[in-house]
């Protein structure tokens, strides 16, 4: 197997919050208080081939962000390691570590808070190219003018302020920023999600555009199923901070295998479905503060039996290239 | 013939701004019968949400409205006194957000938010309304009603947050409900709750329903009846499954077309060119004209309401025909 360009392992992160003075009190007076700590993202092994469009679909609180984050270099991991094209990131270091961290780039859900208001759209796509040497300072208005350029947007607007245009216009400044610096991995966060329907269209058009013509490798983190199924290879679940399944966009929409996706693709609204009655899934989503124990949607699913309160499943493969974390599987075989 | 529970005709509601008129809704004419769902369809700024907003008698200065009728039950609420407004709103008409946390107090507890609005319209005693705020979270949904009747809203998550603003919505029993992006702020798995609930709740009561969103796979799944608005104006309506199969209008069919869903996997999506005009500065005549690619010198007249059978009406000078569309 060839090294994947982008690749985890055991990647963890936890948000702590320690007890303050009065709660340390407390607690040595023998109260119920204790540090409180968030798995945001607990043990993920995740592998995105050069040239791959992987979708990492979940609800709110399910760590998808979070894993974009990280690998985007933007958060330290707690634990766990993040492999560029087969070499630990933080073993890296000076030129090579910079190199790679230019190499992942974000865009994130929205453009508003993600764009600097006080900037001119010149600055904010031309100073990190700028900064990192890539362009000098006598070229930077056509680098600027050529980037805007392949994002669909006219250079004689570089001097406006992000205010002046309108979400779709500014998520395409957010996506040139991410280009200036001649990235190979994109990490989208939700990228589309602030969109109207007609405005979400240019700007998938947009994305799958720039793949072709740049060779770019996605990450494509939505909680929108359709928007994943028409544009990624590989589909990745998420479920309160651990992979539930992964595996071919096609099969796992035809197929699902953990009962969690299944219930997922399910609850989508699909415009085929006419009034059709919804058959929800039982239950709320947990809180990632205090998951259940064994598998985290056992609380939720249909089929769960006792192993499944006490033992976390690990993720199995259950066909070529496809994965699944469910006790299930070892049932039927 | 039954009363329509709502009948607007003509309806203008225009904003009085520094920078000119925005013409927000723009001579909208749309009925709800009792008990059925009506899917208001459209983008930002189509003039869906004012639209519940003039319904509702909530559009506050600079906006007004300036013609039109909006009729409830056969009674005119264009013009009515404040008065009759306020007997009307939150009893027989009932209104849910798309954000509960706007909508709910967050210092009042969730069982004196619901009372409230009982004791507002009916001479009830404390222990009756309670027992039908407790009585509405349960038709909702909610497990454990008797603790969640001591909670505070920030002690819910934020489908249990929605669910009780729909109870308070419900609690007296209204004629009709408008609900505003209801389900947009929540994961799927909890939307999908919230819309079996809703369903379940229209069927057995015979409350109306009119569900204003941006996702056409929700009101495709939900209601009898969508309307499409883009520029202000509905563009066009009809029986659901009519429209999203055989639409008239250019902005439907494109809308549409955009959808993941109906595309080819991996294939360029079909894209509408440009963006939504903007309300202050809408073109004369139809309002999709500079992004239709069957626009022409007919579109700049204002397109009168076409109706080319009797359950469907559309406002395009160029509409797309049925049997056109079949042989292509």
């Amino acid at each position: 197997m060839t090294t994947p360009m982008l690749a985890t392992t055991k990647l963890t992160k936890r948000f702590e919050k320690r007890l303050d003075l009065a709660g340390r009190l407390a607690a040595r007076l023998g109260a119920n208080v204790k540090d409180e700590v968030v798995r945001a993202v607990d043990a993920v092994d995740l592998a995105v081939a050069k040239g791959e469009v992987m979708g990492l679909v979940g609800e709110s609180g399910c760590g998808k962000s979070t894993i974009g984050r990280m690998l985007a270099g933007i958060m330290p991991p707690t634990e766990g390691a993040i492999f560029w094209k087969g070499r630990d990131r933080a073993a890296l270091a000076g030129a090579e570590a910079k190199a790679a961290n230019l190499a992942v780039q974000m865009v994130f859900q929205d453009p508003a808070s993600s764009l600097n208001p006080r900037l001119r759209v010149e600055d904010i796509v031309g100073e990190a190219p700028l900064v990192h040497g890539l362009t000098t300072k006598a070229e930077a208005g056509d680098f600027v003018d050529q980037t805007l350029l392949s994002v669909g947007l006219d250079p004689a607007v570089k001097r406006r302020y992000p205010h002046q245009f309108s979400g779709g216009q500014r998520q395409r400044i957010g996506i040139a920023r991410a280009l200036a610096v001649k990235p190979e991995f994109i990490i989208a966060d939700e990228a589309v999600a602030a969109l109207d329907v007609s405005i979400r269209a240019q700007i998938i058009n947009l994305f799958a555009d720039l793949k072709a013509k740049l060779d770019l490798t996605y990450l494509f983190i939505s909680h929108d199923l359709s928007i994943v199924e028409h544009i990624a290879d590989r589909v990745t679940v998420m479920y309160l901070g651990r992979i539930v399944e992964s595996a071919p966009t096609a099969e796992l929409f035809a197929n699902p295998n953990h009962p969690y996706s299944v219930s997922l693709l399910a609850a989508v609204p699909r415009i085929e479905d006419r009034k059709r009655i919804f058959h929800p899934v039982k239950g709320e989503i947990p809180s990632p503060l205090n998951p259940p124990p064994g598998c985290h949607f056992h609380p939720r699913c249909p089929h769960a039996f006792e192993r499944c309160k006490v033992e976390r499943p690990a993720l199995k493969e259950i066909a070529p290239g496809r994965v699944s974390a469910c006790h299930l599987n070892d049932k039927a075989a | 013939m039954t009363v329509p529970t709502l009948d607007i005709v003509d309806l203008k509601t225009h904003f009085f701004t520094r920078d000119g008129v925005a013409k927000a809704v723009d001579g909208v004419s749309l009925h709800v019968m009792p008990g059925e769902i009506l899917g208001i369809v459209g983008e930002s700024g189509s003039g869906k949400t004012v639209t519940g907003f003039s319904i509702m008698g909530l559009v506050d200065p600079p906006g007004r409205i300036v013609s039109g009728s909006i009729k409830f039950k056969g009674e005119e609420l264009v013009g009515a006194p404040p008065e009759r407004w306020r007997q009307i709103r939150g009893h027989r008409i009932a209104m849910v957000f798309q954000d509960p946390m706007m909508t709910l107090n967050p210092v009042l507890k969730v069982g004196t938010q619901i009372t409230e609005a009982i004791l507002a319209h009916e001479k009830v005693d404390g222990g009756e309304a309670r027992r039908r705020a407790r009585e509405s979270l349960v038709a909702v949904g909610i497990p454990s009603p008797d603790e969640r009747l001591e909670a505070y809203p920030h002690q819910l998550s934020g489908g249990m947050r929605q669910r009780v603003a729909i109870a308070i919505a419900l609690v007296n029993k209204p004629d009709l409900i408008i609900a505003d992006e209801p389900t947009t702020a929540l994961d799927v798995t909890i939307q999908g709750q919230i819309l079996a609930e809703v369903q379940a709740l229209a069927k057995r009561t015979g409350t109306a329903l009119v569900w204003i969103t941006h996702d056409l796979g929700v009101v495709a799944g939900l209601s009898d009846r969508i309307a499409v608005m883009y520029g202000g104006r509905v563009v066009e309506q009809g029986p659901t499954d009519d429209v999203l199969e055989r639409p008239y209008h250019q902005y439907t069919v494109g809308l549409l077309g955009s959808l993941p869903t109906r595309n080819k996997r991996g294939e360029r999506l079909v894209q509408i060119p440009g963006m939504a005009p903007s309300l202050l500065k809408l073109p004369v005549g139809c309002a999709f004209q500079a992004r239709c690619p069957r626009a022409d010198i007919a579109c700049a007249v204002e397109p009168p309401v076409v109706r080319p059978t009797p359950s469907r009406e559309h406002r395009c000078a160029h509409p797309h025909v049925p049997v056109m569309r079949a042989a292509e």
